[in-house]
């Protein structure tokens, strides 16, 4: 089998297309919430058998329901290992379903069910992890809709579930909601304002907690923020939203007053940063994943503050995206070794650039 | 306070260093500490899994149950205690003395107050596994071209829809 992402809207990367409230500074919301299939050990622990039997019956609930339309299954083990690290890069599986984690290599059974907007992940580390990623800032409509999906599998499905601990799951953290909702977020003012550390210290305060752009152990690059609450028993679903709501709402009002200062009192320094950004990115012949990253947030800052203009924020997200190694490797239709990739990304990112550069001034 | 380095800035970071097993605290200003490479300005956020595995290994209080062994999946406290993980939904019920003391350190209460469920009635269930088992079979078979096999498949399916 193939991958063919052909199948969704925007090979599954509609999530990009800046439709979403606060696009310029919010790039994507993702929901996920985790829940097992009650009567088999957790993945961890259950045999191949198992894994095949929660697959089946997922798979036997999934084709009579409606809240996930026209979704398609993929079975990782299906795949090749470029094609498993192109679905991570989307976003659309975790490292480990795809087996790129070294400490957890690919299980039988791992499946991911893909619709428009919604996915579910079969024997990740819980047997389920339903998930929603929608463009800009969207909880209360992310939610709604994961909230149909684990209503109905839930009526097809037996959840583990304890009346005082709530949906179990296999690390105690995540039990009771099982929800962890997250906000992907660009904060390059309040990077250079220096008021970061200020910020994310505050957040931590609030209960939440942030990430790199690949979730848990990554690292922050390009000043993309992945913001989500910590905890996940002891408060309803409800009222995390409400807390993420309010709490990134004031951030973006933080990052917007940061980006008017910028402007205020140094604007033709910034101005000058910025344009050197796209600069690099127009011409350079080599660049690094993360040089890439740290351009193109620049790039971005400029086309938010309007210094740039022509250059659709929808352009910029999928430069995210289709300039990570498995992308580069699947354009030119071979592996590249490291030094390839760079110069195929400085190609790639030129060309893009340059389809719009007409409009750019 | 004013920095054990420079001792002219005020110091804003408390350092914990262990050397030669001596513990010491140092009070920096952020600009020695940073040249110790301590980040100040971005700091590392605080792990949530590192403050959980934190909190498990300070469980040294085992439970009357912690010495078992979960009848479901044969997970012990001590498997939980190398991966972080528990091996099924029994090993709550099992260790339940010990879990309800960890969740209560890592979450901001004891109790699941978000939504609450009900699993669906059994027969519904079963039917809906036995129709999933049936139609995998289905599918393995017509793959190794076993059509016999496939048909009677098939017409049990039928059956049960």
């Amino acid at each position: 089998m193939t991958l063919d992402l052909s199948l969704l809207p925007d090979g599954g990367v509609r999530w990009l297309d800046a439709s979403g409230q606060h696009a310029d500074v919010v790039l994507s919301t993702r929901i996920r919430l985790a829940r097992n299939v009650d009567g088999y050990a957790f993945t961890g622990r259950a045999r191949d058998g198992e894994r095949l039997r929660v697959l089946a019956q997922v798979r036997e609930a999934l084709s009579h329901m409606s809240a996930m339309p026209e979704s398609f299954l993929v079975r990782l083990e299906d795949l090749s290992p470029p094609e498993r690290a192109m679905l991570f890069e989307r976003h659309l599986v975790s490292k480990e379903l795809a087996g790129l984690d070294v400490q957890h290599p690919l299980r039988s059974g791992a499946a991911v069910y893909l619709s428009d907007g919604l996915s579910v992940m079969v024997n990740e580390e819980d047997h389920l992890r339903m998930q929603s990623l929608q463009s800009g800032f969207e909880l209360r409509a992310a939610y709604a809709m994961l909230d149909r999906v684990d209503r109905d599998l839930g009526a097809r499905v037996p959840f583990s579930y304890h009346n005082e601990f709530g949906f179990l799951t296999a690390c105690p953290t995540n039990v009771g909601t099982g929800m962890r909702a997250s906000v992907l977020i660009h904060l390059p003012g309040l990077v250079l304002t220096k008021e970061i550390g200020r910020v994310l210290a505050g957040l931590q305060q609030m209960g939440l907690t942030y990430r790199g752009l690949y979730g848990e152990g990554s690292e922050v690059v390009g000043n993309f923020f992945q913001i989500s609450n910590q905890t996940t028993l002891g408060r309803s679903e409800e009222d995390l939203l409400e807390l993420l709501i309010r709490v990134v709402g004031h951030v973006i009002e933080r990052e917007e007053e940061a980006r008017r200062v910028l402007l205020r009192d140094a604007g033709y320094i910034i101005e000058d940063k910025l344009w050197r950004a796209y600069g690099t990115l127009r011409y350079a012949r080599s660049l690094t994943f993360e040089e890439a990253m740290n351009y193109l947030s620049g790039v971005r800052l400029a086309a938010g503050l309007k210094l740039i203009r022509g250059l659709s924020v929808y352009t910029l997200n999928k430069l995210l995206i289709f300039s990570q190694a498995a992308h580069l490797a699947a354009a030119e239709g071979r592996s590249l070794t490291e030094s390839e990739t760079n110069l195929a990304r400085a190609r790639y990112v030129r060309k893009a650039l340059e389809e719009e550069a007409g409009a750019v001034g | 306070m004013v920095c054990d380095s420079c001792q002219e800035r005020d110091a804003v970071v408390n350092l914990t260093t262990i050397e030669n097993n001596v513990v010491r605290q140092l009070h920096l200003c952020e600009r020695c500490a940073a040249e110790r490479g301590v980040e100040t300005s971005v700091a590392t956020p605080k792990h949530p899994l590192g403050e959980f595995v934190k909190a498990v290994q300070e469980q040294s209080i085992p439970g009357a149950s912690d010495a078992g062994r979960c009848t479901f999946c044969g997970q012990t406290m001590r498997d939980f205690r190398e991966t972080g993980r528990m091996g099924c939904a029994r090993c709550y019920t099992t260790f339940e003395p010990s879990m309800r003391e960890l969740l209560r350190r890592v979450h901001a209460g004891p109790k699941h107050i978000g939504r609450q469920y009900r699993a669906p009635n059994d027969e519904l269930l079963e039917k809906a596994s036995v129709l999933g088992e049936l139609r995998e079979k289905l599918r393995r078979a017509i793959e190794q071209e076993q059509f016999e096999h496939a048909a009677e498949l098939r017409d049990r399916i039928k059956v049960l829809e």
